[in-house]
């Protein structure tokens, strides 16, 4: 078996947060979609697993962008 | 002053607002508050012209400005990286691997950063050997089958062995834990291995001597070469084979900067943000190293095309384009027949909704002025 590496220390892996059901709405609101029309992330994505995620959940995604110095991006957790 | 740029927080990119406090900060520190305001109000208004408008075709613009220098890029450049030895893929052939999103890759590649001590070159060459992946076959001088006993004389290679530090009881254990079957027997400057079963054919005594070749002794697998190098007043190790998750989990490997050039195992370790930037970041070095100048931002929005659906999907036809909703699009890139005959066997309805499907049918496409309702709702 092999041993998960806690992989929130790598310098790939921008910030990732969990919205709480209220952010969530508020997103949702303000960008006029649906939550399944948002980019989607795994449940079983590393970068998550400390995270505690259920399909349906929105996570925060703050990167460091070569251009605009940070951007925020928003993935949908999906099964499989 | 500070708290009048935190307002524009949301509403401009941190690039600006930092260049901006940067540059009053040079200039005194001080600055009326109605004057810092109009120029955030003018910056903002700036911004906004500057943003690219609803319904710009911003993936022909990319597939262009990605496409022009990679018709004079030199094909197949094998680029010696830095220092000898070390062989990696470059050029128009690298930058096509990765958008592909091809799973054997000609060259797999790590750079192993270290802590320190190692990080200062200490034992460098030792650090470097024990993860290179060791077989049997590396360390053996010679096999022979002896025909009358059935048996596999391995000859040992002294030497080599000092320098990985191994002993013959290490090795004729990793050999007893791999090959269910033989009985191993340790002879100083051999090892013997003999059958359990007493039928065993002369056939299957040769194959067992061509697996044995292959048995792991020591190293991380898939680890072919190591090459420590110094850059930067730091020691790292550069690995022909790629093996990440293995190698992240080594004592006096810094995690934090280890990486690799395979993307599908960046992927799996640290996940699909992780994956995105590796692909913008390995695109983006082949084509400044050819001499290019190809905004970020093209590459940037290829990435994020390969990795919407939470794994990564090569733009070919079975990775993108086999996610496309409408079935006469994915008839219009590759192999139109099996798309429309699978189509019509399900009775698939295609709703028209993109670019493709309505230039097949001659009508309006849905880009530019042709999205209005982006921007605004229309009167039923």
């Amino acid at each position: 078996m092999k041993k998960k590496f806690k992989v929130d220390k790598h310098f790939l892996i921008p910030k990732h947060s969990k919205l709480s059901e209220a952010q969530k709405e508020k997103l949702l609101e303000k960008y006029h979609i649906s939550a399944k029309e948002l980019p989607r992330m795994l449940k079983t994505d590393a970068a998550i697993a400390a995270l505690n995620v259920k399909p349906g959940d929105v996570i925060k995604i703050i990167r460091t962008s070569e251009t605009a110095g940070e951007a925020l991006f928003y993935r949908v957790i999906v099964d499989v | 002053m500070d708290k009048l740029i935190a307002e524009y927080a949301d509403k401009l990119p941190k690039r600006i607002l930092d260049d901006m406090k940067d540059y009053l900060a040079k200039k005194g520190g001080s600055i009326n508050q109605a004057k810092l305001k109009k120029i955030l109000d003018n910056t903002l208004e700036e911004y906004k012209n500057a943003k690219i408008q609803a319904g710009e075709s911003v993936g022909v613009i990319s597939a262009e400005s990605i496409g022009e220098p990679g018709t004079q890029m030199t094909l197949n450049t094998f680029h010696f990286a830095g220092v000898a030895e070390m062989n990696v893929t470059l050029g128009l052939p690298r930058i096509i691997e990765v958008l592909d999103g091809r799973k054997g890759l000609q060259t797999p590649a790590m750079e192993i950063y270290l802590k320190t001590p190692y990080s200062k070159g200490k034992d460098i060459k030792e650090f470097a050997l024990a993860i290179k992946e060791t077989k049997l076959n590396h360390i053996a001088l010679e096999f022979s089958i002896s025909l009358i006993d059935s048996e596999i004389e391995v000859k040992l290679d002294k030497e080599k062995m000092k320098n990985l530090s191994l002993t013959n009881s290490n090795v004729a254990s990793s050999i007893t834990k791999q090959l269910k079957g033989f009985s191993v027997k340790d002879n100083k400057d051999s090892i013997i291995l003999k059958s359990r079963s007493k039928e065993e054919s002369l056939n299957d005594v040769y194959k067992a001597k061509e697996k044995i070749k292959d048995i792991h002794i020591k190293g991380i697998k898939e680890i072919h070469q190591v090459l420590p190098l110094k850059r930067n007043d730091e020691y790292l190790i550069m690995t022909a084979g790629s093996n990440l998750s293995e190698v992240l989990q080594l004592e006096g490997v810094d995690a934090h900067r280890t990486t690799t050039n395979n993307i599908f195992e960046i992927q799996e370790v640290l996940g699909i943000e992780a994956a995105r930037e590796a692909i913008i970041k390995e695109v983006f070095k082949v084509i400044e190293n050819q001499g290019f100048n190809v905004d970020i931002r093209h590459i940037m929005l290829v990435a994020d095309t390969m990795c919407v659906s939470g794994s990564i999907k090569g733009i070919t036809r079975y990775g993108v384009v086999s996610e496309k909703a409408s079935a006469l699009a994915r008839a219009s890139f590759e192999t139109p027949i099996k798309h429309i005959i699978n189509a019509a066997l399900i009775g698939e309805v295609d709703q028209l909704n993109s670019v493709v499907e309505n230039v097949m049918l001659n009508q309006a496409i849905p880009t530019g002025t042709g999205v209005p309702d982006l921007i605004t709702k229309p009167k039923e």
